[in-house]
């Protein structure tokens, strides 16, 4: 590894944050903007041009306001959850493959930040860590409301992180493999040459019970009980303010776009763009346009989180539970077997 | 690398807002948030064995995935002998599983 390599890097990092922190902006701007259409309303249009600017004064906002701390809460672990909880959000995307490999200054630049042979463990080991986060903010906080919300967001995601974890076994199956850019590149054939062999086409139900997952871990709506307004005040992060909860704001954006980008990666061919080689484009404008097909995917995916948070009511908490271990696990499970006996039936 | 770098801006988000927003500091503000009332007791006490029991559960299936992960990936590989392996050691978890959901440890009221 020397100079150059470091700096490629780098500048992979810099473009992924760039991506992550104005995504997250965006995806707030247009989840108002979408919920104000919803709602028959108009949403924010005064701060620049549609009210593109919106979200940055909203952060220069929360940057000027007073951090609080109570005085019985744990100062340390107050200070560290909402860091773990962006952090986590943030270094998720490491392994995500935003485009084929390019040939640049004479060397090939895979357009992934981490190349690590077991992506598939790094993502789920993430998304556990992301608990701490919210349990921590709503422990520390010693504030009843807080510590009920931290506790049913535990509860939650460690339940559904089961059915996010078994119903990748069945990709796992088909791809032979845990590395992510991989698996993409398993995608890009087609089944009986006119459908692109994408997992969303081979495993409905793993992708029906992996997006589901999804939503609760990333405590969307209509999973969003840790923060359920009308009981808990804000839930874990109602101690917070300024931009400790700024913090977790971002945070919650920025899982979205990266399970999106999961989402997209591991069910709906990635990079992919179909049919693309007929049109024989150069290798870098391929490139590009790969890349693009592969951001146009992710957008597709955070707009079905947005709706999906503006139409559907929020279950209750049993019912929540329910959902989780006696329907989504058992149909996990047998996604992974049925898999299995498919895959062994074929060869 | 990329660790280091949210880490990075976490930290720094988090400062910024300590030295440019203001410090006023009064009894009520640090006081915990209780809807406006005098906070009763702390909220560190017992709340419901059922988060303890999810979390025992959680264990135990996670274990399982993981074993699953390495078997999945060479699936090919294995065959036939492979699948029935895995196919009684599910059999036995979920024999578990049932045992559990009978007694009732998934139900929430």
């Amino acid at each position: 590894m020397d100079h150059i390599d470091i700096l490629i890097t780098l500048a992979k990092i810099v473009a992924a944050f760039a991506f992550l922190i104005l995504g997250a902006a965006m995806t707030v701007l247009l989840e108002r903007r979408v919920s104000a259409f919803i709602q028959n309303r108009i949403g924010p249009n005064r701060v620049g041009p549609g009210g593109l600017i919106q979200p940055f004064a909203d952060v220069a906002k929360l940057v000027m306001k007073e951090d609080i701390v109570p005085r019985s809460a744990n100062r340390f672990i107050h200070d560290m959850a909402p860091m773990i909880s962006i952090g986590v959000a943030l270094s998720t995307f490491a392994i995500v493959p935003f485009g084929n490999g390019i040939d640049i200054f004479g060397r090939h630049v895979k357009l992934m930040i981490a190349d690590v042979n077991i992506g598939m463990l790094y993502l789920l080991a993430l998304t556990s860590v992301g608990v701490y986060g919210i349990t921590l903010a709503g422990w520390s906080s010693n504030n009843k409301y807080s510590l009920l919300g931290g506790l049913r967001s535990s509860a939650q995601l460690i339940s559904y992180e089961l059915s996010m974890g078994l119903s990748l076994i069945g990709v796992l199956m088909i791809a032979g493999t845990l590395r992510l850019d991989e698996i993409v590149l398993r995608q890009t054939q087609y089944i009986g040459g006119i459908l692109p062999k994408w997992n969303i086409f081979l495993q409905p139900l793993g992708f029906i019970t992996f997006v589901i997952a999804s939503f609760a871990e990333t405590n969307r709506l209509p999973f969003d009980l840790p923060e359920a307004e009308p009981e808990l005040v804000g839930g874990y992060h109602t101690e917070y303010s300024g931009m400790k909860f700024g913090l977790f704001f971002l945070a919650e954006y920025a899982n979205m776009i990266t399970s999106s980008a999961i989402i997209t990666t591991l069910f709906l061919g990635g990079w992919d763009v179909p049919y693309i080689e007929g049109l024989g484009l150069a290798p870098l404008t391929l490139a590009l346009v790969q890349v693009g097909g592969f951001l146009v995917k992710v957008a597709l995916v955070v707009l079905f989180y947005i709706i999906v948070r503006w139409t559907i009511p929020r279950f209750r908490y049993d019912q929540l539970m329910n959902l989780g271990w006696k329907v989504m696990l058992p149909l996990a499970i047998a996604n992974a077997l049925g898999t299995g006996l498919v895959l062994l039936l074929i060869a | 690398m990329m660790l280091a770098a949210a880490a990075a801006f976490a930290v720094i988000m988090a400062k910024i807002n300590e030295i440019v927003g203001p410090r006023r500091e009064t009894d009520e503000k640090v006081t915990t948030y209780e809807s406006g009332m005098e906070p009763v007791r702390t909220a560190r006490e017992r709340f419901s064995v059922k988060y303890y029991m999810v979390a025992v559960l959680f264990i135990l299936f996670d274990i399982e995935i993981v074993f699953l992960y390495p078997w999945a990936v060479s699936f090919r590989q294995l065959g036939l002998h492979g699948f029935v392996v895995m196919f009684v050691f599910m059999f036995v978890l979920l024999v578990g599983f049932v045992y559990v959901w009978r007694k009732g440890a998934l139900e929430w009221d």
